[in-house]
């Protein structure tokens, strides 16, 4: 259907699928309950986990298919941050054209950097990709103030009075679509359970499930092709008479577009910029978030940055109080060493048990939780098909006559 | 006029002078075999006719038009085929894939954003990749990771990509370099058979001299960086010359 084979239809409807009910599925517990700080079904949330999604989908196609590692595609989210806000404040409070606005800059910005940085490859590309990234935040940062708002970034004001929009004076700005607020929400109330439902996350949602349809058509093009063979043999590519600087430049225009795409929602759900989002720890998380999911996988990024900033936002929260609630029943010689050996992997400490459960990753499964979910996969197929044989042994016994 | 014409190409690395002077033209539609003892030059003659490396002096003619200055691609698409002594093949990718990639090359030039197409609608490409592991019996392993081929497969692969783009002229460093004596008499079987059932012109440079006897209608030696004789094969077998730069007779004769 519409281009994919079976498998990739399947997959898209699962994520299509997921998307649309996840308000239920990230909140299976019920309010005020013991587990309720586990529920992930808020919006602010909900919203990160679809745009760093396409974040990371974006990356995936340069990293995953050419392995050209960038560490500077936050700059590109950032740059793509900025043409969307500067859109909201002079232009209109519509987020679509100021999301547009973002994917054009972050393109032409990735146009600028590629054509540069891809004259290297290997650790020489990273490296310069970072330089180019964190060139970007100090500008932001200092001499680029007028536009960036420097230090406090950009946010819209009550002075804002966009072209197409018609605010009373002192009216602070919302950002909507076509009238409908961003920030709205409705809740349903099942029993002990909240259900919210933010047109933020649903418009995000829907951009992300389209930018994930264009990444499989991509991948699965004989253009993906091309940059699967770089990454495999590109001296091979060479003498096959085939270019590989403007396939190389094309694949990341794309995926720049894809981070100025996620730099625009992020905009567009929450009306401010910094310019530390453009810093290099947040170049870093995205490769993260490839990895840990399965780089070069077609669900893995998204999978890789739902986890991430799930551990971001709900293991963080864990605090020395809540420890002790889970461990109140245990004797308290027990409790207080419990509470002392787990401490240190929660709240604060959550960049600890990322930083393990990432290099669990990459040592055992170097394919990410992709190769995971395949691994336990097959093990059950091979259960499956050994209980196959085992009844089968077994009827063939039963009709062996005894002696 | 040879299809390729190399005149007084001299290349120099550092103290080393590779190639000194060297006059070289190859017929067309004749294999043409460049032979020497080690460090003669012939990787590096074999490295300028593709654009690896710049001569310092002369030039390298290929049908009429210089090829000094270019990109390996644009050599590529102008004609010129490259085996290299180990089979350079996109290992990660299926075979399938392999024999489409220059498919599409040929079909499409350098460079083309043919992002949201899809491979299973390319039914012409498809084709003609499929015909080509068909006759290079290797269907088989159509869906199989060329990286787990084995060597003489991925020779016979190799070979059939370069023919996929229908060269003119095919470029063979060593192709039975490290095979064994089975595989090597195979490689000369499918070598001749695509000599007789293509208009193409094959330089071959080989070590092993049954390779270049049982396929050479030329034979060039080169000796330190300057070709000693060019001949047919039977005269070259008996030349005192190359017998002198194979087994290092020149002291004993002076």
């Amino acid at each position: 259907m519409f281009g994919l084979n079976k498998r990739d239809t399947g997959l898209i409807a699962i994520v299509t699928v997921l998307v649309i009910l996840a308000p239920f599925i990230l909140n299976p517990f019920p309010e005020g309950s013991a587990m309720a700080q586990f529920n992930a079904g808020y919006p602010d949330l909900m919203q990160r986990f679809v745009i760093f999604g396409i974040f990371a989908i974006g990356f995936n196609l340069l990293f995953g298919l050419t392995g050209y590692l960038s560490f500077g595609h936050a700059a590109f989210l950032g740059v793509g941050s900025y043409g969307a806000i500067w859109m909201l404040k002079l232009f209109s409070l519509n987020v679509i054209p100021s999301i547009i606005m973002g994917v054009i800059v972050a393109g032409i910005f990735a146009l600028a950097v590629g054509f540069v940085s891809l004259r290297r490859s290997g650790i020489y590309f990273s490296i310069l990709t970072l330089a180019f990234a964190q060139m970007s935040y100090a500008l932001a940062y200092s001499v680029l103030t007028p536009i960036t708002g420097g230090e406090t970034g950009l946010q819209i004001k009550s002075t804002d009075s966009p072209l197409l929009s018609n605010l009373e004076p002192g009216e602070i700005g919302r950002a909507s679509l076509f009238g409908l607020d961003m920030r709205s929400s409705f809740e349903i109330e099942m029993g002990d359970w909240l259900f919210t439902f933010n047109t933020g996350y649903y418009l995000a949602g829907i951009v992300m499930i389209l930018a994930f349809y264009l990444a499989i058509r991509i991948t699965r093009s004989p253009f993906g092709m091309m940059l699967r063979a770089i990454k495999s043999n590109q001296q091979r590519l060479n003498y096959t008479g085939l270019n590989a600087r403007p396939y190389t430049l094309a694949v990341f225009v794309i995926s720049g577009m894809y981070a100025g795409l996620a730099g625009g929602l992020m905009v567009a759900m929450d009306t401010q910029v910094g310019p530390e989002r453009m810093f290099w720890t947040a170049s870093g998380e995205v490769v993260l978030m490839t990895i840990l999911g399965g780089a070069g996988t077609l669900i893995g990024p998204v999978l890789g940055a739902g986890f991430i900033k799930y551990m971001e936002n709900i293991i963080s929260k864990i605090n020395k109080g809540i420890l002790e609630q889970w461990f109140a029943f245990m004797p308290d010689g027990i409790e207080d060493l419990l509470i002392t050996l787990v401490y240190p992997f929660v709240g604060k400490g959550w960049h600890l048990t990322l930083g393990l459960m990432f290099m669990a990753v990459v040592i055992f499964l170097p394919g990410g939780l992709v190769e995971g979910g395949q691994r336990i996969g097959r093990v059950f197929r091979r259960r499956d098909r050994k209980s196959e044989h085992a009844e089968a042994d077994a009827a063939k016994q039963r009709n062996t006559p005894a002696e | 006029m040879g299809i390729l014409e190399v005149k007084n190409v001299g290349k120099r690395f550092g103290g080393l002078q590779a190639l000194n002077d060297v006059n070289l033209s190859v017929a067309e539609n004749s294999v043409h075999a460049i032979i020497g003892p080690n460090g003669a030059g012939k990787s590096t003659l074999l490295n300028c006719f593709v654009g690896k490396l710049i001569p310092d002096t002369g030039s390298v003619m290929f049908d009429g038009q210089s090829v000094l200055g270019r990109k390996p691609y644009e050599i590529n698409q102008m004609g010129i085929s490259r085996v290299f002594q180990t089979p350079e093949i996109f290992a990660d990718l299926t075979v399938m894939e392999n024999m489409m990639i220059p498919c599409f090359a040929k079909r499409d030039g350098a460079f083309r954003m043919h992002a949201i197409e899809s491979i299973p609608n390319e039914k012409d490409i498809i084709a003609k990749a499929e015909h080509m592991l068909e006759d290079m019996n290797l269907s088989d392993h159509r869906d199989m990771h060329a990286a787990s081929m084995s060597r003489g497969d991925k020779r016979r692969l190799e070979i059939a990509m370069c023919l996929a783009q229908d060269p003119r002229l095919l470029l063979l460093d060593e192709p039975t370099a490290g095979m064994a004596r089975a595989d090597t008499n195979n490689t000369i079987d499918l070598l001749k058979r695509i000599k007789d059932e293509r208009d193409i012109t094959i330089a071959i440079i080989e070590h092993d001299m049954h390779v270049v006897f049982s396929l050479a209608e030329r034979i060039t030696v080169l000796a330190q960086g300057t070709p000693l004789v060019e001949d047919t094969p039977d005269n070259i077998k008996g030349h005192p010359k190359v017998r002198e730069a194979y087994l290092g007779e020149t002291q004993t004769a002076a």
